[in-house]
């Protein structure tokens, strides 16, 4: 297939782009799902005050 | 107009005055949009907001840029014009385990126990998590000593490209590469922004895929092509036939030398290494939500696919276009140095403009990466080492910037001298070589405490030192090709390497996985399991336990 005469070649060519394709569907299914995204928690808070303290020092 | 027409006409033979005003304007340009993102973001609740209301193609390109790096282009690129299109299983692995596996399942429970813990740094989330100091300072001196060789992979790979370009010392060009990498470091910071990441997103997708359709036109279309590298066979390099490769349309012969090193260093070893990895672990500890990292693995996926997908297709493609062009196959007309093959093809194949924008791409790819690695290497001595290892978490201040600071510089220089030190056709070597030690070292504490309660603290102890251990001990000592260029084995033993074959080319990560699996379980149901506090506090809303935490 494709001009290549070794399957597990041409195998791991569509393997691939199926997995591509899997990665895409599940992103696009789960664009806007999460369950923890709609409210900020007081520790998303708490953390990022000091991952902003971290990115200060560096 | 009259200038850029010649350099258009005169192929690969840019000017590098062009290419030096292009570069200047590009760096210019993605250290304002790094300082705007910075200014924008005044407090901690705009920097967790950043994403929330951005664009999805902005985002989109910003979480591809930091995925790949010049070594997956350049270096694993060349090592495909040798071992042909096999190495398509590791672009699968990559899509597959590396974002599939790692985002949506791995990234998931990351984030929430990073929260939980308050983590910062990947040694800090394994530390925290086993409650031991220990813990916390041996991964990050685990990574502050091996990841050099990693960012020294990446230099490496952005200079072969530079010295193709211009012809010139490789030393030269070693360091036009990193004054670049550090001119835009200290214009942008060492995080990246979402802006500067979402155009060197874009960037590096044009480049590939220009590149992509260029290489098929050349040689004969999408089966021509493949048809006319099928027909290549037998002008297989005979090292290379001797080591087991039949074809670069072909799988290495079953069992022999050059299978076992595909499959056990570059596919295994890179393709689930992917998992252990402390730079990834703390991209998923920064996503600001759960739905970010589902949003990741549509782009991770069309990302891998495009960009190291590409590579190694043009890395084995381009054997056919040398044969045609000057009767060799690529390795000969890189004169044996494989980390040569990608960048001499783009110069010799491509017209002048697609060198500037493929410089661009690689600048691109190793500015994400680097920022990443060195952003890594920084909390590691200054967060995970001193602070917590030798200040034992009192007085954090002054001291500890300056020990982050001096940390990075010694960790540049460290990463200077390999890049400058390190024998040819190494960048993807090297780069395995830190991927299969990470996993050996880290994957099974780090799957152990994701997914269960019953790993314990001496128990992540000894599957982490016993696997780091005996990675270090087969490279050095058994693993052929490492241990020659390392060369502390013939100074022992007065013989290049200890191991017979197989043993000799098979990757540390194969042995050493299973051992470091074995400690880690076998000390665990040795010792008494953690306290239930303890993990009840690390498991909340992890996985399942979430419906339970809030009930």
């Amino acid at each position: 297939m494709f001009g290549i005469p070794d399957p597990a070649i041409w195998l791991a060519m569509i393997c691939c782009i199926i997995g591509a394709l899997i990665c895409t569907v599940y992103g696009a299914m789960h664009w806007n799902s999460d369950s923890d995204s709609a409210v900020l928690e007081p520790d998303d808070v708490k953390w990022a005050e000091e991952e902003k303290k971290i990115d200060g020092e560096l | 107009m009259g200038g850029m027409h010649g350099f258009l006409l005169t192929g690969a033979a840019v000017p590098m005055g062009v290419l030096l005003v292009v570069t200047a304007v590009y760096v210019l340009v993605i250290g304002y949009l790094g300082f705007r993102g910075y200014k924008t973001t005044k407090t901690s609740t705009d920097y967790l907001l950043a994403g929330r209301n951005i664009h999805p193609y902005v985002m989109a390109m910003s979480y591809g840029a930091t995925f790949i790096s010049t070594s997956a282009i350049v270096g694993f690129g060349g090592v495909a014009a040798n071992l042909g299109m096999g190495l398509l299983w590791l672009v699968f692995l990559n899509i597959f385990v590396g974002i599939f596996i790692a985002f949506a399942v791995f990234g998931k429970r990351t984030r929430r126990m990073g929260r939980n813990l308050d983590a910062h740094t990947f040694p800090e989330f394994l530390g925290r998590r086993f409650q031991s100091r220990f813990i916390q300072m041996f991964v990050a001196a685990v990574i502050f000593i091996l990841m050099p060789l990693y960012a020294a992979a990446v230099l490496r790979g952005g200079a072969e490209f530079i010295k193709a370009t211009f012809a010139i010392d490789l030393g030269v060009a070693t360091f036009i590469f990193a004054l670049i990498v550090v001119a835009y470091v200290v214009a942008g910071g060492l995080r990246g922004v979402m802006f500067t990441d979402a155009l060197q997103g874009t960037i590096m997708v044009a480049g590939m895929l220009i590149l992509l359709v260029m290489t098929y036109a050349k040689v004969g279309g999408f089966t021509g092509g493949h048809e006319a590298l099928t027909a290549l066979a037998p002008q297989m390099p005979e090292n290379l036939q001797k080591g087991g490769m039949v074809g670069w349309t072909a799988m290495p012969k079953f069992g022999s030398p050059i299978w076992y090193s595909l499959v056990t260093t570059i596919i295994l070893g890179v393709g689930i290494g992917v998992l252990a990895q402390p730079q990834l672990a703390v991209r998923f500890m920064t996503v600001k939500s759960g739905r970010e990292l589902n949003r990741a693995v549509m782009v991770g996926g069309l990302f891998i696919l495009i960009i190291p997908g590409v590579a190694y297709t043009v890395g084995a493609l381009s054997n056919v276009y040398f044969w045609q062009m000057e009767g060799k196959v690529a390795i000969d007309a890189a004169g044996g140095n494989v980390d040569q093959v990608i960048p001499m093809y783009i110069n010799a194949a491509m017209p002048g403009w697609f060198v500037v924008l493929f410089m661009l791409t690689l600048l691109s790819a190793a500015m994400s990466t680097m920022s990443s690695q060195f952003h890594t290497m920084g909390t590691s001595i200054g967060r995970d080492i001193f602070e917590e290892g030798i200040r034992k978490g009192r007085d954090k201040g002054v001291q500890s910037i300056l020990v982050t600071r001096i940390g990075i510089i010694v960790a540049f220089a460290v990463t200077l001298v390999l890049a400058l030190w390190m024998p040819g056709s190494i960048v993807a070597a090297a780069t395995a070589v830190f991927f299969g030690v990470a996993a050996a070292a880290f994957l099974p504490t780090f799957v152990g405490c994701l997914f269960t309660r019953r790993i314990t603290k001496a128990g992540a102890i000894a599957g982490m030192t016993s696997g780091f251990g005996f990675a270090i001990i087969w490279l050095a000592f058994v693993h052929a090709k490492n241990a020659e260029r390392l060369g502390i084995c013939q100074l022992l033993f007065d013989k290049p390497a200890l191991g017979a074959y197989p043993w000799s080319v098979l990757d540390p990560l194969v042995v050493a996985l299973p051992l470091s699996i074995l400690a880690t379980v076998i000390v665990s149901l040795m010792t008494k399991a953690p306290d239930d506090a303890h993990l009840d506090r690390c498991m909340a809303g992890v996985g399942r336990a979430k419906q339970a935490a809030s009930s």
